[in-house]
């Protein structure tokens, strides 16, 4: 089998914040009966994490789960874990009318870090990056520009930004074009 | 600028995340119906100015369909609400009322269940 790389393999750009390709991500795209008690349990042993509250994210050690709608989550799980995961997950819903898909190939995942983080995000985003606004283990489905993404803010004020794998050059160049080192604005 | 709250995700949308859908609680005529009632489902359109009520799709965000009531003239928002009701809800009508009273749009109308 060939070697998998994530969209930019590794690329970094450094301006008022910082831009990471954030490597290889397992994803999981999880639709159902997020009351359901067999999907609450199969998420949980998936990630370690509980299904998030409504716009949030749940961070656990080895994973993650972050409310996309009423009916779909997205799990993160190990890269390397990504298939056997999604049979898992399959196997404990089975009966149940749900469906879970490993879409890790099809995403590109970024790291955004640094002071201008909330600022570069807010360029390119319409949305409310205020302090007040945005807080950590927030999770948004948006659009980055043109394109959709979705991205959450963690506790040490970085933001992970997940989008279609097809479109990850454009934002990662979008993000470094709004992060570079004399555009700086300041409203956040 | 236009603003809805999303009744899905309670997400504060603003235009470009959104897609508009035209008019809301269309009735479908198809196949028996008359040729004047295919019309009429196909190109007559309510043009108020005032109350209106629309189908918007939460395209950049969590991708639900979803109906919204609005005045075409001032671009104030009465609310949002759920998808999966061919009439406009009653507590959207009330709340109409409340800001328009008299208002009317269609077959609906101000004191009318
Ligand atoms: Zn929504």
């Amino acid at each position: 089998m060939s070697k998998a790389v994530s969209v930019l393999n590794g690329a970094q750009y450094t301006g008022i914040a910082k831009v990471e390709d954030a490597g290889l991500q397992g994803m999981i795209t999880l639709r159902g009966d997020l009351g359901s008690k067999a999907l609450k349990a199969a998420v949980k042993a998936a990630t370690g994490a509980e299904v998030p509250a409504q716009g949030s994210v749940n961070v656990a050690k080895n994973g993650a789960v972050a409310w996309m709608s009423t009916d779909e989550l997205l799990l993160l799980v190990p890269y390397e874990d990504a298939v056997a995961k999604t049979a898992e997950v399959a196997e404990a819903l089975k009966g149940e009318h749900a469906l879970a898909v490993n879409v890790s190939d099809a995403r590109a995942f970024f790291r955004l870090s640094g002071e201008g983080a909330r600022e570069v995000l807010g360029k390119v985003s319409p949305v409310d990056f205020d302090a007040a606004a945005f807080v950590p283990g927030q999770f948004r489905r948006s659009r980055l520009a043109q394109v959709a993404g979705a991205f959450w803010l963690n506790e040490d004020g970085s933001f992970y930004i997940v989008c279609f794998r097809s479109v990850g050059e454009y934002v990662f160049k979008l993000l470094s074009t709004a992060a570079h080192p004399q555009s700086k604005v300041g409203v956040y | 600028m236009l603003i809805l709250e999303c009744p899905y995700c309670g997400v504060k949308a603003e235009e470009t995340e959104l897609a508009a859908g035209g008019e809301a609680h269309l009735k479908r005529f198809g196949p028996g119906s008359s040729d004047d009632e295919f019309h009429d489902y196909l190109f007559m359109r309510e043009n108020p100015k005032g109350v209106h009520f629309e189908r918007w799709r939460h395209a950049n965000g969590c991708g639900k369909w979803f109906h919204a009531a609005r005045c075409t003239m001032t671009l104030e928002v009465f609310g949002t609400y759920t998808a999966q009701t061919s009439v406009p809800t009653q507590e959207i009508q009330d709340k109409i009322a409340a800001k328009r009273p008299g208002w009317t749009w269609r077959e609906f109308a101000d004191g009318k269940k």
